[in-house]
């Protein structure tokens, strides 16, 4: 074999080495967001850690059968042992104070990657999201509160699309999110610093997709704590009651925009005060006065 | 055939599921119990799908009311049997699971999207029975399924009900139960039935499946709207709450509050015990708010113009079809309203 046969074949071979590491390559470069991550709360820490208060529904596009809702809900509902334990739902998990680990599942044969899942330290809550392209459940199928996810690369974001999910809230203070509500998440992964990106649409209680972000950093030293949870009788009443404030008796309403100061109207919420124009609006409403002290209703 | 009965079927092909559960409920509110009328012979275009529950059960979709199948060495056991109509299609599904022959069907109550299949069902089946009971009663004693519910649903299926005649012999229980519960071991397993009196009628019985851990609800729970008060058959609200925290009270969840005890409500998608709680809330948040406007002398006019469903509306509300948020409203008054003096239950 002469000399010019023999680079003839060796570039062929560094070509096909080329054409199959490119093969071998996601399209475009994917992040994969596999690994141990916390959180980061620079993002509405007053939502997330002491918990929205009584009332608060600005920035969420609610409709008015989600505000009755909100007005409507008592907090001691959740000592109800029914509920002690009850987990976030899918698209509020990632709010949580939670630590997060994502690992993946790939299929050893041809090494495709089946799924990813996710653990949540808060109620140890477990996702799965289906890579492989199987069909969503039936409608007749049990809805979760993780509910069915697949997942999608769209250049190298991982795209999240959730169905099948049970009733739960869209913020923790009784702002309800049906069992008819899809949610959708994106994880974009730029080095140490995650971000993901949830969006929810609820046909039932919200006008608008609802989008909120959640920032984790990597952390290899990240440790999971486990979340033994057992429901106790916490407070001694009849079997069955439900407590809930009965229309127009829920007196905690105003103490929100009173120690803010910030206009009732617009603690109500709706579409219209998620967008940075409305606070040009605002500065046109009454607020009520400011209590010298912090109110609250006993 | 009842003049009516061959339209249905051909509505029913024509448009498709709701609609007919929409017409059968309509029969049963507005044409007295849809059970006396003569079902529709003819083959309904329905789809039956069938979901594997947990442990030797599973649930039929699409013959009405959920069907449950229970499987097993000894044969098949059913909780309630679809609407007239829909046999072949709900047989042929039972027979991908078992060749077992059909044993027991269990009524939860006597409305016809439940109970329209039992005879044509129970006929395909047979009861195990020997001895003294065939001697007595001859080989007929085993002929067909039994047919278990509690006492009222007999007792409504046999009467004449205002003008209409009474449901047609062959599809009433043949087995009724009086007691607070009855016990049945079928296929290894513990069957539980508990009679919970006055709730979506006055003949409901939920059915607790002990080995596989599931519960049949029957129309105390759905995931397809308000539950439907049948006061013209005993039903009332209290009784629907008392039947939901009953099924709460028996399902046991796993972790996070979900999954363990598995629910097969009477219509709608699998559920477990904390659908059944967000449904119970809701149920019991209305009786709470409308007791409280009657507490006030609020006529039933101004209880249903207060809206005291307005935030559950749109999730189950409904302005047509044969069970709107107006006659729940009006239900629940109703149950909750004190007597009038000389007025009959």
């Amino acid at each position: 074999m002469g000399q010019f046969h023999r680079i003839r074949i060796a570039g062929g071979l560094i070509a096909l080495l080329f054409v199959g590491a490119l093969a071998g390559r996601p399209a475009r470069a994917q992040q994969d967001p596999s690994g141990e991550w916390s959180p980061r709360f620079d993002e509405d820490w007053e939502e997330r850690i002491p918990g929205p208060e009584i009332g608060d529904y600005l920035g969420i596009p609610i409709n008015e059968a989600a505000r009755l809702r909100g007005d409507s809900w008592d907090a001691a509902l959740v000592e109800l042992q029914e509920n002690q334990c009850r987990a976030h739902g899918a698209d509020y998990g990632w709010r949580g104070p939670s630590q997060l680990s994502i690992w993946k599942e790939v299929d050893r044969a041809s090494q495709k990657t089946i799924a990813f899942h996710t653990h949540l330290s808060a109620y140890g809550a477990e996702q799965t999201i289906w890579m492989d392209g199987r069909p969503e459940p039936p409608e007749y199928a049990p809805h979760t509160w993780q509910g069915f996810s697949t997942g999608k690369w769209d250049g190298d974001t991982l795209v999240i699309t959730t169905t099948h999910l049970k009733e739960n809230w869209v913020r923790r203070n009784g702002l309800p999110r049906s069992d008819m509500a899809t949610s959708s998440a994106h994880l974009l992964r730029h080095g140490n610093y995650l971000t993901v990106v949830a969006i929810t649409y609820d046909p039932v209680y919200l006008t608008e997709p609802f989008m909120r972000t959640s920032d984790f950093v990597y952390n290899s030293q990240q440790a999971m704590a486990p979340w033994p949870c057992e429901s106790v009788d916490e407070v001694d009443r009849p079997a069955g009651q439900v407590p809930a404030h009965l229309l127009g008796a829920n007196t905690f309403l105003n103490e929100f925009p009173a120690n803010y100061g910030i206009p009732v109207e617009a603690t109500r919420g709706g579409a219209e005060t998620m967008y940075p124009e409305y606070q040009v609006k605002m500065k046109t409403m009454k607020t009520l006065p400011r209590p010298a002290k912090k109110v609250i209703n006993q | 055939m009842m003049p009516w009965a061959d339209p249905v079927t051909k509505m029913a092909t024509n448009l498709g599921w709701a609609a007919l559960l929409a017409i059968a409920g309509a029969a049963s509110l507005l044409a007295g119990p849809a059970y006396a009328q003569a079902p529709p012979a003819a083959p309904v275009n329905v789809e039956v799908h069938l979901l594997h529950v947990q442990g030797n059960v599973w649930m039929l979709v699409g013959a009405g009311g959920n069907i449950t199948v229970q499987v097993g060495d000894d044969g098949v056991l059913l909780v309630d049997a679809g609407l007239a109509g829909t046999t072949d299609k709900v047989y042929a599904a039972i027979k991908t699971l078992s060749d077992k022959p059909v044993r027991y069907i269990i009524d939860t109550h006597l409305h016809a999207d439940h109970t329209g299949g039992n005879e044509a069902l129970a006929k395909l089946g047979n009861t195990i029975a020997g001895g003294n009971v065939v001697g007595d009663i001859g080989a007929s004693a085993g002929n067909q399924a039994t047919v278990v519910a509690a006492q009222e649903v007999l007792d409504r299926m046999s009467e004449p009900d205002g003008n209409r005649p009474a449901a047609p012999q062959g599809s009433w229980p043949t087995e009724t139960y009086t007691t607070p519960e009855r016990k049945i071991y079928f296929n290894g397993e513990g069957v539980l039935l508990t009679h919970v009196p006055h709730a979506h009628t006055d003949g409901d019985t939920i059915v607790f499946f002990r080995r596989s851990d599931v519960i049949s609800t029957g129309d105390i729970f759905t995931t397809t709207g308000y539950p439907f008060v049948d006061m013209a058959h005993g039903g009332n609200i209290q009784g629907v709450i008392d039947g939901l925290n009953r099924i709460i009270e028996m399902a046991i969840p796993a972790d996070e509050q979900e999954g363990g005890t598995q629910v097969i409500p009477g219509h709608g998608r699998q559920c477990d015990v904390a659908d059944v709680v967000w449904y119970q809330e809701m149920v019991t948040i209305i009786r709470d708010r409308v007791q409280d406007m009657i507490n006030k002398g609020m006529t039933l006019e101004q209880v249903k113009a207060a809206r005291p469903t307005f935030d559950y509306d749109p999730r189950y509300g409904k302005t047509t079809g044969f069970w709107t948020t107006d006659m729940f409203v009006e239900a629940v008054y109703k149950s909750l309203a004190p007597k009038k003096e000389g007025a009959g239950q």
